[in-house]
């Protein structure tokens, strides 16, 4: 994997308070990298520090082998969709579109054509004419994208682009961001707070939690093997147990996950009580007590379901049990 | 509220006298300036003529205050087009200690009265031993001219969302393109009213005009003399209908452009 950007220990602090802690990240070419995280984790002002909006107070940022401290973000090969589309009021659809290639000098006609092969591309043909006040959200949305991508940025900056949008259209747009990531082979960096949008877009994930990077990996490595249970619970909404109780159960101390659908009721197992069930549609989640542990198990709501109250036995198979290194 | 939307009688009535009350004596320094009758405000005017028109045009002094007040008007307006930018830019654009008392201490002399400026720079003028030239009664004026276009302005600035100006950035443009590209175009109209009012604003002023100028006389303190000293008593009047002229237009226009410009800008919600 070649390299396009490389955070060295990058920390950045906004006066007493640290957004972004030591972080150590390499994204790779081509590559649909998402930054996951709770709001105030540090993640987009990651992304910022990529587009060169805020610099980094210690460490060192490079963007495809060239040195960013110092570089105003006008000089960077990169672009931003921003979460508000940030499209200008004054201009039309088109202009919009051609502003960066108008910048760069490029005579009228040829970036009007350029821009209008960029909306074809983002398939708002024939929207040039507008207005950005006179397109729904989803359209701004892709008017933004065509802006970013119409000057050819080696990488692509994505701030919770999907963020605004209700969700039939997230789903569609969801969609539409990977096919045209793997159409044009570009470096998608995207930043967002839903797990599942991370691990169904992405083809890696770094999860953030207070300015550092907890854990880095493809999409079903965080859903099976998480690192820390910050990552088990964020990521996966696994059950996450304290080292003395996964001691009792798989007989070593350390913090220990176990996936939901993974837990069986049957004859077998520990003994345990229902004390909450929540009908999901095609699943139905069940809050257990097993031995004074609370543990959540996801059945398929098409087999047999005890009710609350009713007393079961809970198994799991050992490899399920996942012990985490990592501590809290 | 009755749904045929008129108003009583006695309401009528209220509204007619109160206009007229406002907008009769302006009439009437109107009618002035074409009367025959020299030394008194006599009524009705003894006969009608147009010879204060050219009398007026024949009179140095006339010229002399008309040119002061145009330059001082036209240099308080720059003056306060930059420095009112800037500060409007600042406060809206960026946190920092302070910020509200700034955003205060700019709007105050307007809040305060005139006279209050006008003592307060005379008495500044005359520590720092500066000489009573052009130069005060501009100083003088732009106190209250930066805040007319920084009131417009920071309207203005708050609807321009940062990450514009980011994304304008982010698309290759330097802090001068994006000036010139993205941020100009929108407070633009803004600009131009608050330039327009705070040149009316200035062009009309006697109070701090007063306080700040030596022996140079603006419009305004060269009519307010006139009345003093009765002769060709008509050609004040004349000058009079210029300077409401000369002040209603620019308003007027500011008027229609911010309006226009509330509609383009609201626009972009």
């Amino acid at each position: 994997m070649k390299p396009a950007i490389t955070f060295s220990a990058v920390s950045k602090r906004f006066g007493e308070a640290v957004a972004v802690d030591g972080v150590d990240l390499v994204i790779g070419e081509g590559e649909f990298f998402a930054m996951l995280g709770p709001s105030g984790s540090g993640k987009t002002t990651c992304l910022r520090l990529i587009a060169g909006f805020e610099q980094p107070t210690t460490g060192h940022i490079e963007i495809f082998g060239e040195t960013a401290e110092g570089t105003p973000p006008w000089r960077r090969a990169v672009n931003t969709v921003f979460q508000d589309y940030a499209l200008f009021p004054h201009l039309s659809v088109l202009d919009n579109v051609a502003y960066g290639l108008m910048i760069r000098g490029m005579a009228k006609r040829e970036r009007h054509a350029k821009a209008e092969e960029a909306l074809a591309l983002v398939r708002l043909a024939g929207f040039g004419g507008r207005r950005p006040a006179q397109l729904s959200g989803g359209q701004r949305q892709r008017v933004a994208l065509a802006r970013a991508l119409v000057g050819e940025p080696k990488a692509l900056l994505l701030d919770e682009p999907l963020g605004a949008l209700d969700l039939k259209l997230r789903e569609e747009m969801q969609e539409e961001l990977t096919a045209l990531q793997r159409q044009l082979g570009l470096t998608f960096v995207f930043v967002t707070h839903d797990q599942g949008e991370a691990l169904s877009m992405a083809d890696r994930v770094a999860v953030f939690s207070e300015g550092r990077v907890m854990q880095v990996g493809a999409p079903e490595e965080l859903w099976r093997r998480p690192a820390s249970p910050f990552v088990a619970r964020f990521v996966g909404g696994s059950n996450v147990l304290e080292p003395d109780a996964a001691e009792l159960l798989a007989g070593r101390r350390a913090f220990a996950s176990l996936r939901p659908e993974a837990v069986r009721i049957g004859a077998e197992g520990r003994p345990a009580r229902v004390t909450g069930a929540s009908f999901l549609g095609g699943q139905v989640r069940l809050t257990l007590d097993v031995e004074g542990l609370r543990i959540v198990a996801l059945l398929p709501s098409s087999g047999p379901v005890p009710a609350v109250g009713d007393a079961v036995r809970a198994d799991w198979s050992a490899g399920d049990l996942h012990l985490m290194e990592g501590g809290e | 509220m009755r749904s045929d939307g008129r108003a009583p009688l006695w309401l009528k009535i209220a509204a007619a006298g109160t206009l007229l009350f406002l907008h009769l004596p302006i009439l009437l320094i109107f009618v002035y300036a074409f009367t025959t009758e020299e030394r008194t405000y006599q009524w009705p005017p003894p006969g009608f003529t147009l010879r204060w028109f050219g009398a007026a045009w024949e009179r140095p002094d006339v010229w002399e205050a008309l040119t002061l007040s145009v330059k001082v008007a036209a240099i308080s307006t720059a003056i306060a087009l930059v420095l009112g930018t800037l500060c409007a830019a600042a406060i809206s654009r960026s946190r920092f200690f302070g910020r509200e008392a700034v955003s205060l201490l700019v709007i105050l002399p307007i809040a305060l009265p005139g006279i209050i400026t006008g003592i307060a720079m005379r008495s500044a003028f005359s520590i720092a031993d500066i000489p009573f030239s052009t130069l005060t009664i501009v100083l003088g004026h732009a106190t209250f001219c930066v805040v007319v276009v920084y009131n417009n302005a920071v309207a203005r600035f708050r609807r321009l969302s940062g990450s514009m100006i980011e994304a304008s950035m982010d698309l290759g443009a330097n802090g001068f393109q994006t000036f010139r590209y993205v941020i100009l175009p929108n407070i633009g109209t803004a600009l131009l009213a608050g330039g327009m009012l705070a040149f009316a604003l200035s062009f009309d002023e006697v109070i701090v005009t007063t306080f700040t100028a030596g022996q140079q006389q603006t419009l305004p303190i060269w009519m307010l003399e006139e009345l003093v000293r009765p002769r060709q008593r008509p050609v004040t009047n004349v000058v009079a209908m210029i300077v409401v002229l000369v002040t209603f237009l620019p308003i007027l226009a500011a008027y229609y452009l911010t309006r226009d410009g509330d509609h383009v800008a609201g626009g972009g919600k």
